[in-house]
């Protein structure tokens, strides 16, 4: 479990109401080398974020004196701490809500404690991240930003402008789930944000000609009811 | 006991009835007096101040003190409800304002004078239905009144002093309530009127003074005198019969009047009811209906001849017959009858003797036991003159012209027939026109049609022609045997005329209530059954009809249902619920608020009222008296239908209930056991690892772990149904349908149930090129990772599931096969249902998997099927419309810029 341990001793805010969940996070997250403080209401969420100064947060939604989505609009007021949310379904309105307003990424419960360590790194990679990637590598995936080249094994695929920017916008937040509504502004523009069929079209030409096996997708995993992820390994 | 002894039963329920209002209905308290200024006011309010003293809740409804200054000083203390102003014609009236007296609830309320009629515009017409409705709200009444306003008694009133009263109060009111006389000697009243104590309106300062005589004023106090003592009379008579004491009363008296058109009939009314009352009997008023059609005037007078008789307390009973003696007579046989009270005939008629006698002899003779009263009617203002005149001539101008017409033709037929024939013959031709005429015309046109003839014959053809004068004997018989036989031929004809149309107007009375009746028998529901109504009652009665229902079962007001075919204004919806709460007709047509544009009528049953009918007839026309019964019976029938009605739904309701009770104990059931076995496997599977020494193997270790997991995951999914199908259950399952990929779809369902398909052999198939479905994703993906978890639950470790998707016309097709046993033999089509388990199903399923996926496939307007395959195995189809997907502009060139 080397490789989950953080690069610096982090510090972790869980804000979550219920404190079997608490002690179980706070139990994976200290084994696995956070530093952890938690809070069992928004109010206190909020004020344990502006004293302990995390590194980054675990906020459940569904929380007794305010809606979660209501702390993580408070929070991106005045910081840009990576957030992890959590829920208990699928495809819930709050949860693309709250991907809508900032947060870095979701998990519904339950979920497993590898998920929730992986999640919480990429979160805090993209955030820490100063310079501008210039080559992204996963798989049998190469993909040059500068130079706009996508490779497949080494073969060079060709892409439309579409598919492309399509893909850059997945390369650039590699592990991280985008809703339909982010990809839809940053691809097709503001004014498209309801017409996902393009965003359907578009994808399964992205797998046709970057996935070894379409039907059985690696890298561009379905997030059902929310949006896509490029997976990063 | 002797039969004598016995108690009589009418005397025994009234006292029964009056026991039972008594706790329920307010007491009414009347101070009778003679005349005008004998203090009753004054001894009301004194009676008033002793209950203020003993407690009572006590108000002023409405009293006038003429401005008596002893008589204003008893007012005092006691709280005046402020009395309703209505303004009539630029006058403004105050009345009582009885909403809001029975808003105030008092125990006890004064309200001055009975008789009084109230203004235009109130709710009822006479100030002592204002009373009755106190009374039935529970307070009870003070009131005052002067005997010459008795209804029983005004005719006698009027005899005496020779002034007419319009204004009179039923005795049916009086005979509930205690009478207390309020007594002075006429030289005192007299006295008090001479020093300007008596309060009296300037214009009829004339009239007072007639009627303020001592012989007047003698007769009346013994009226009145006489009235409260046949009062108190009668209340003990009724004490003493229902409690068995022997007593001097007779038994079993019964009477009987015969009620007609006739404006006769309001006096015999009267002296029925004062015989009746006399003899402590019950009395019936019959009216004879003969076939015979009635003058709008006479039908208005029939129903107040009525009105009257129902009002004088008798039990009014219609029935139709030709001979209005066998009719009598049956009635009186049927109700045992004892009296019959009859008018004396105005005079002698000519063909009572055709007819076996006058029809007072017929039935004095054909009577038997029952003693027979002829009453010489006392004359009313009303002449009975225009009666005997509308009865012939009942036929329109045109008649005449006709029948004149016919004569002529008769005429011209015969003058050419003359050449060959003798005269004698040609009368025959004339008779032929007169009968002809009756079967098409009313009497006075074939009166006129016979004498014409008769004339005409004897000027043109009788010798000497061209004469009125008749030669021969044998002529002068011929001509009026002409003339008597075509009239009595042209009256038999007509009246058979008129008895075929009466006939035929009580068969469509008749098949109207039977189609009524049929229809409402195949209404299927309560809102089909309602539409029934309004048109029936609108098509037979030419009138626009409204149903006014009350909701959840009386508790809220009354609402009118929505596709009656007039709109119920706010102020018509009050008179359709005071018909609903008094459960008494009110609106136009009756007592209560008559200025309403529609008749309200309650529906009332055994249990009680079921709602109001309005009815706003097309033109100004009252309903005749039949149609009023017909209405009666429709009314009665449709409140039984609609009542059979609300309680048949009330028990499929119980059953809805029962049904969801058996659900919800299949769930708890289930659920119990499909939660308890996961968390059983988890504690013992976590406490083990607990207690394991630190030397135990890793695998051992490892398999505690997976178990813990694996239940996990088990009760994970359990909970997801349970919440699935409680959304599904209160409707809060709301697709959100976008464009999307079946195929993703297939690979997001295998990953996401790939832990549960492990030991089993999957493949998928999808379609190349697949368009874009319109679904919810999420949901659907749901269904499909339950089909699929069904498959894996259900089949064997090792065999085969194949999931494939592909297009079939305008589906998509979405299938999950499997090769385990099949659907079971029994109950394939209750795979769907909720908790159903198939026989011998294996545990690890809630029964609710299946009833999930068909609940989210059709929020999505899909469909889904089961069937076994012929290889063996079962499939699980789910059908989605393709539609047309919008088009996705393709990029000319594939490179990026």
């Amino acid at each position: 479990m080397n490789e989950n341990a953080p690069a610096r001793s982090s510090v972790v805010l869980v804000i979550d109401d219920e404190i079997q969940i608490r002690r179980l996070l706070r139990l994976t997250l200290e084994g696995a080398g956070y530093k952890v403080f938690d809070a069992a209401t928004g109010q206190d969420g909020l004020t344990e974020a502006a004293q302990r100064r995390p590194d980054a947060v675990i906020l459940d939604l569904g929380l007794p004196d305010m809606d979660g989505l209501q702390v993580l609009k408070r929070l991106r007021e005045w910081s840009r701490v990576p957030v992890l949310v959590l829920s208990v379904r699928d495809g819930e309105e709050d949860v693309i809500a709250a991907l809508d307003h900032g947060a870095d990424d979701y998990m519904t419960k339950p979920f497993s404690a590898g998920e929730l360590l992986a999640r919480l790194r990429t979160a805090q990679r993209h955030s820490l991240k100063g310079e501008e990637m210039k080559v992204f590598r996963s798989n049998q995936l190469e993909v040059d930003l500068v130079a706009r080249v996508v490779k497949v094994n080494g073969t060079e695929v060709r892409l439309s402008a579409t598919e492309y920017s399509l893909l850059r916008l997945l390369v650039q937040h590699a592990g991280k789930v985008l809703t339909h509504r982010q990809i839809m502004r940053e691809v097709w523009g503001p004014n498209a944000v309801e017409q996902t069929h393009y965003l359907r079209v578009y994808m399964s030409h992205l797998r046709e000609k970057l996935e070894i096996d379409p039907a059985q997708a690696k890298l561009f995993i379905t997030e059902p009811g929310v949006g896509y992820r490029l997976a990063e390994h | 006991m002797s039969d004598a002894d016995r108690p009589n039963p009418d005397a025994l329920l009234r006292s029964i009835q009056r026991e039972e209002t008594a706790s329920t209905r307010g007491k009414l308290k009347v101070f009778l007096g003679m005349a005008p200024g004998v203090g009753k006011t004054y001894a009301m309010l004194e009676a008033a101040q002793r209950e203020l003293k003993a407690g009572r809740d006590v108000v002023i409804g409405y009293v006038e003190t003429h401005g008596r200054k002893e008589t204003d000083s008893l007012t005092q203390g006691l709280p005046l409800i402020p009395r309703r102003s209505i303004d009539h014609r630029g006058i403004v009236l105050t009345e009582l304002d009885l909403d809001a007296t029975l808003a105030r609830r008092p125990q006890l309320a004064l309200v001055d004078e009975l008789a009084h009629t109230n203004a235009n515009g109130s709710r009822h017409p006479k100030r002592y239905q204002d009373v009755l409705e106190l009374l039935d709200a529970g307070i009870d009444v003070f009131t005052t009144l002067n005997v010459q306003h008795v209804e029983s008694r005004a005719e006698i009133v009027r005899e005496v002093t020779g002034a007419t009263i319009h204004e009179t109060v039923p005795d049916s009111v009086l005979d509930q309530a205690e009478i207390e006389l309020v007594d002075l000697p006429p030289g005192e009243l007299l006295q008090r009127l001479a020093a300007g104590k008596v309060y009296v309106p300037d214009r009829a300062q004339a009239a007072t003074q007639n009627f303020f005589r001592n012989g007047n004023l003698t007769a009346l106090r013994e009226l009145a005198l006489r009235v409260a003592a046949e009062h108190v009379g009668q209340n003990v008579r009724d004490y003493l019969q229902a409690r068995q004491i022997a007593g001097p009363w007779k038994t079993g008296q019964r009477l009987l009047v015969a009620i007609s058109p006739s404006p006769l009939s309001e006096s015999m009314s009267r002296w029925t009811r004062r015989l009746a009352d006399n003899l402590q009997a019950p009395w019936l008023a019959v009216y004879v209906d003969r076939g015979r059609p009635l003058s709008e005037e006479e039908q208005a007078r029939l129903q107040k001849n009525l009105t009257l008789a129902r009002e004088l307390g008798a039990e009014v009973v219609t029935t139709t017959d030709q001979d209005v003696v066998r009719a009598l007579l049956r009635i009186a046989r049927q109700h045992n009858v004892t009296q019959i009270v009859v008018g004396k005939p105005a005079g002698w008629r000519a063909l009572d003797l055709l007819r076996g006698g006058s029809m007072l002899s017929r039935l004095i003779r054909e009577s038997g036991g029952i003693d027979v009263y002829c009453v010489r009617a006392e004359s009313t203002e009303v002449s009975p003159h225009p009666v005997q005149f509308s009865r012939i001539s009942s036929s329109s101008p045109r008649q005449y012209w006709s029948a004149l017409g016919v004569v002529a033709m008769a005429t011209g037929f015969n003058l050419i027939l003359a050449q060959w024939t003798g005269y004698h013959a040609l009368s025959l031709f004339y008779l032929l026109g007169v009968v002809g005429l009756g079967l098409f015309v009313g009497r006075g046109a074939v009166l006129l049609g016979a004498a014409s003839s008769a004339l005409l014959w004897n000027f043109l053809f009788v010798p000497p022609r061209f004469t009125f004068h008749i030669a021969s004997l044998h002529d002068a018989l011929m001509c009026g045997v002409l003339f008597v036989v075509a009239l009595a031929m042209g009256q038999l004809t007509a009246r058979i005329r008129a008895q075929q149309a009466a006939e035929r107007e009580r068969e469509e009375r008749a098949t109207a209530l039977y189609l009524l009746t049929r229809e409402l028998a195949e209404a299927k529901d309560l809102a089909q059954l309602l539409s029934v109504v309004v048109r029936q009652l609108g098509n037979t009665f030419h009138a626009e009809a409204a149903l006014l229902l009350p909701e959840n079962d009386g508790r809220e007001p009354l609402t009118p249902y929505p596709f009656s075919t007039f709109d119920v204004t706010e102020k018509e919806e009050s008179v359709a619920t005071w018909a609903y709460k008094n459960r008494k007709p009110a609106g136009r047509d009756t007592d209560t608020l008559p200025s309403s544009q529609a008749l309200y009528l309650p529906l009332l049953t055994s249990t009680g009222c079921v709602g109001v009918v309005g009815l706003k007839p097309r033109s100004a026309n009252r309903w005749s008296l039949q149609e009023r019964n017909l209405l009666d019976n429709f009314i009665r029938q449709i409140a039984l239908v609609i009542d059979r009605q609300r309680l048949s739904d009330a028990e499929q309701e119980a059953k809805l209930i029962a049904e969801s009770e058996r659900l919800g104990k299949a769930l708890l059931n289930s659920v119990s056991h499909e939660l308890r076995t996961p968390i059983a496997a988890i504690t013992t599977a976590a406490t083990s690892l607990a207690d394991l020494s630190t030397d135990v193997t890793t695998q051992l270790r490892r398999g505690l772990i997976d178990e813990v997991v694996e239940a996990s995951q088990r009760l994970n999914r359990l909970v997801g149904n349970l919440l699935d199908i409680t959304r599904l259950e209160s409707g809060h399952v709301k697709p959100k349908m976008e464009w999307c990929d079946a195929g993703d779809l297939i690979q997001v369902s295998l990953q996401r149930t790939a832990h549960q398909l492990r030991q089993h052999r999957v493949s998928s198939k999808v379609e190349a090129r697949l368009p874009l479905v319109r679904m919810d994703f999420v949901l659907m993906e749901q269904a499909l990772n339950n089909l699929l978890s069904n498959a894996a639950v259900h089949t064997p470790v090792g065999t085969a599931i194949e999931i494939s998707a592909r297009v079939d016309g305008p589906e998509l097709v979405l299938s999950v096969a499997d090769n385990g046993r099949g659907l079971p033999a029994e109950g394939a089509e209750r795979i769907f249902d909720k908790f159903f388990r198939g026989p011998g199903a294996p545990t690890g399923g809630s029964g609710l998997g299946l009833s999930i996926v068909k609940g989210f496939v059709e929020a999505q307007g899909g469909k889904i099927s089961a069937r076994n395959r012929e290889q063996g195995g079962a499939e699980f189809v789910i059908r989605l419309p393709v539609g047309q997907p919008p088009p996705v502009a393709d990029e000319a060139s594939p490179e990026m810029s």
